[in-house]
């Protein structure tokens, strides 16, 4: 018994949200750990508790609410509603929302965190060496923050890969849409098929802790090269 | 004045506030000197737009960086402006020469004053250009900075205190490029500092800085040799003079200098140096005895004739520091109250002053 | 040592249990796994069941396949009530249960339901329409219900027309989530999820003809644990008395 092609629709489409989702975590992850790493604002506190709040939620309470939200009666579903998007759930754009929210902590903290070691005065020397605020992003902050961005994007992606409640609660189990591998998994053992369930779990076993290996020892190399 | 930096500052952060209103020359060194805490720093943070005060008004010769009537704020990146911190803030994962290359990139060609071999060769560096900022000791590290900022061909020169964060050895390392610095290039510069001792060496005009104000701003000569400072009462008052070669005695290894404006004349041990070059010299005031007659007789070297101008206590009750004129050039002498009464000093008396010591410090 | 105070445990507590009902004392606890589906109706029970016995009804919600697996990997169930009937018979036959404990305590009543009133009507033909985006079921491989689903569909010849539009719920709790927040305009539920007081509360229904799929019996059992718990035994009997049948009745279960 090896797996079927049910299964490997499920790898493909989660390979396909978690990188999708991983994309668009470091494109709005970075502004928001940039200004959380650098803001005076009283609202630090609040919107880094709310970026934090996918660590301690169930999942399912992030879906039920999403559920809420993205249906017809919901603010973000009457709003895709206006703009001829129809309804996001049971979609798979419903779960790359779904998914960007759920990891968000995952990207931003480990961001935050190198930015925050990297301090105000590189950015203070690249200014007074006539370096325009974009430039001395790309130039100096993006380089100086590399391990924090390869950390982020493992996270958010390796998070992504995992991630079942909110699936759970939005996907409808679509085939090639919203079946992801974690749902196919639990599909497997509902219906009590053990051995397909175990060729898969297993895998994600494998997966799992082939990226936290690679995560790990990036690290290392890099406490070194600091 | 044709060239000149105009800086008011108006900030107030929780327990501090700064309230300045600066005309400085618009070239060579002016120190803005004083105790920590008392807004050096926040002084040239202003200046550089890194922090910004709410009412201010900052002008460099002739380009006006901030005015907050008009509501301009030139940003940092576009204020023609070189920074030296603390710490020298080499960027660790580019290497010495694509630190270098980093602000000079960033400036137009025709806007360059400053070229790569002459800033590397000005201050030493030229054999680390391949090296990380990782392998270069602190001094190095800091020319190397002091060399990315002059390459963006700054308009005025920001330095704060340049030379703190190193030891007593690297500082004598990178002094004489500061003073070559100063020699060879005609950028103002402000020099924030706590240092007498640098101030004396490279500071041509001073800013004296307690609690957020300005308590004087003058040529160093004069603001060291007024006796209403708070100067007048650190323990190496003293004062800072230019002069003149006009001997060198090869037999005894002497030089005999000038005073400005003087006939009278200065001899220090120092080597040859050719017959008018200027030499900065500092006379610190406990260096300085007071004598009614002339000595001939003596082991000192230095005894020039001068009048008395005015006194004040000095920091204890046994001492009083005396203001005196050489010529136009000013002197202090500290010595004992009892010295004082028994000699009966008063404003407009001649008297001879003797010379215990006298510093080179160029 | 961890091993031997385990195996010790459940012994002593067993020992406990028999002194208790030799002495008399009637005050036993049984632990129920209950399928989703069921919750309305067992808490009616419970409290009858409490009332009239002295015994305490403790109950766990969840999905039967999942049940099984905790089961089979040592759960401390003493009373199951499924979903459906073959996992009960799979554990019978896995010799899991207490020979002979087995029975149909109720038989599910699908419907076709959407939150919206008039939007079913009471023969289905909302589905021939198919002027709808998603149609909510139950898993159909883990779920009765969703099973039911797809037969009912099956026999009305729409599988393949609908089969772009059908999106599954985990169980029929999830199916019936779908409906009712809206996002599905229609599902495939339980009619005990919308009976209330013998008739359908809220929305519009239709309830399928039994005759469409294969009945949806859920079947009870003792499992192993509960042997010797006289609690156990109270409650299987209890369900198939008349006080029980009337609840279960009133939530659209049929026996």
């Amino acid at each position: 018994m090896t797996l079927s092609s049910a299964d490997f629709a499920a790898i493909w489409l989660t390979l396909k949200l978690a990188s999708l989702t991983t994309v668009i975590l470091l494109l709005i992850g970075t502004p928001i750990a940039l200004w959380l790493a650098h803001t005076r604002s009283r609202l630090r506190g609040p919107i880094g508790a709310i970026v934090a709040l996918p660590l301690v939620l169930p999942p399912t309470v992030i879906g039920f609410y999403l559920l809420l939200a993205m249906g017809p009666h919901g603010y973000v579903g009457q709003f895709t509603q206006a703009i001829g998007l129809g309804t996001l759930t049971f979609s798979f754009a419903g779960l790359v929302i779904g998914s960007v929210i759920y990891s968000m902590p995952f990207v931003v903290q480990p961001l935050q965190n190198a930015f925050t070691a990297i301090g105000p005065r590189p950015l203070e020397v690249a200014a007074t060496l006539r370096a325009n605020p974009w430039d001395t992003f790309f130039s100096v902050v993006l380089p100086l923050a590399r391990p924090g961005f390869i950390t982020a994007a493992i996270l958010g992606f390796a998070h992504t890969v995992g991630e079942f409640g909110v699936v759970l609660m939005i996907g409808g189990n679509i085939p090639e849409k919203t079946r992801v591998v974690s749902v196919q998994i639990y599909d497997h053992v509902e219906a009590l098929e053990y051995a397909q369930a175990h060729w898969l779990a297993g895998a994600m076993l494998v997966f799992s802790f082939l990226v936290l290996l690679a995560l790990y020892s990036s690290r290392k190399s890099q406490a070194s090269w600091s | 004045m044709t060239s000149q930096i105009n800086v008011r500052l108006q900030l107030s952060y929780p327990g501090f506030d700064l309230d300045l209103d600066l005309q400085l020359p618009g070239k060579g060194v002016t120190a803005l000197y004083g105790h920590s805490g008392s807004g050096k720093t926040t002084c040239l943070r202003c200046i550089a737009g890194l922090e910004r005060a709410g009412q201010a008004f900052v002008q460099i010769n002739d380009e006006v960086w901030q005015d907050s009537q008009s509501n301009l704020f030139v940003p940092v990146h576009k204020r023609a402006l070189g920074y030296i911190f603390q710490e020298a803030s080499l960027f660790p994962h580019l290497s010495v020469l694509a630190n270098l290359e980093f602000g000079l990139r960033r400036i137009a060609r025709n806007e360059r004053r400053v070229d790569l071999a002459h800033a590397t060769e000005l201050l030493g560096i030229t054999h680390l250009l391949q090296r990380t900022p990782n392998n270069l000791s602190g001094g190095e590290r800091q020319r190397v900075g002091l060399a990315r900022a002059l390459l963006t061909s700054p308009k005025l020169l920001l330095m704060d205190e340049p030379l703190a964060a190193l030891d007593s050895q690297r500082k004598r390392e990178i002094l004489p490029y500061l003073q070559r610095l100063h020699a060879e290039l005609d950028i103002p510069v402000l020099y924030v500092s706590h240092s007498q001792d640098e101030v004396a060496r490279l500071a041509d005009h001073m800013v004296l800085l307690s609690e957020g104000k300005a308590l004087a701003s003058g040529p160093i000569g004069e603001t060291l040799a007024r006796l209403d400072l708070p100067l007048a009462r650190d323990d190496d008052a003293g004062v800072v003079i230019e002069g003149r070669v006009a001997a060198y005695d090869a037999h005894y290894n002497l030089l005999t200098l000038r005073l400005p404006g003087s006939t009278q004349h200065l001899r220090v041990a120092h080597g040859p140096l050719a017959v008018g070059q200027t030499l900065r010299l500092k006379v610190q005031a406990r260096d300085i005895s007071l004598s009614l007659d002339p000595s001939e007789h003596s082991s000192i070297l230095n005894s020039l004739q001068a009048t008395v101008i005015s006194e004040t206590g000095a920091d204890n009750q046994a001492h009083v520091l005396v203001r005196l004129d050489v010529d136009g050039c000013a002197m202090l002498a500290r010595i004992t109250r009892y010295s004082r009464d028994q000699l009966n000093l008063h404003p407009g008396q001649n008297l001879w002053i003797q010379v215990k010591s006298v510093a080179v410090l160029v | 040592m961890n091993v031997r105070v385990r195996s010790f445990t459940p012994g002593a507590l067993a020992a406990l249990i028999g002194c208790l009902a030799v002495t008399g004392v009637q005050a036993d606890e049984v632990q129920v796994a209950v399928a989703a589906n069921f919750t309305a109706p067992i808490q009616a029970i419970a409290s009858e069941f409490e009332k009239d016995t002295g015994h305490k009804l403790i109950a766990a919600y969840g999905a039967t396949g999942q049940f099984y697996t905790q089961i089979k990997n040592g759960a401390p169930f003493e009373v199951f009530l499924a979903a459906d009937d073959s996992t009960p018979e799979k554990l019978e036959k896995e010799g899991d249960i207490v020979p002979g404990s087995r029975f149909t305590y109720a038989i599910g009543t699908l419907a076709l339901w959407s939150a919206k009133d008039g939007y079913v009507d009471d023969a289905g033909k909302v589905l021939e329409k198919n002027q709808f985006k998603h149609l909510s079921i139950a898993n159909p491989k883990a779920a009765p219900y969703g099973l039911a689903a797809t037969q009912v569909l099956a026999k009305l010849g729409l599988t393949d027309k609908v089969k772009d539009k059908i999106v599954e719920g985990q169980n029929i709790t999830q199916a019936y989530q779908f409906v009712s927040t809206g996002n599905a305009e229609l599902g495939f539920v339980a009619l005990s999820q919308i009976f209330k007081d013998g008739k359908v509360s809220h929305g519009s229904a239709w309830i399928i003809p039994e005759t469409m799929h294969d009945p949806i019996k859920q079947d009870a059992v003792i499992l192993k644990k509960g042997e010797n718990n006289p609690a156990a035994k109270a409650l299987t009997e209890y369900l198939k008395g008349p006080k029980a049948e009337a609840i279960i009745k009133s939530y659209g279960y049929q026996l």
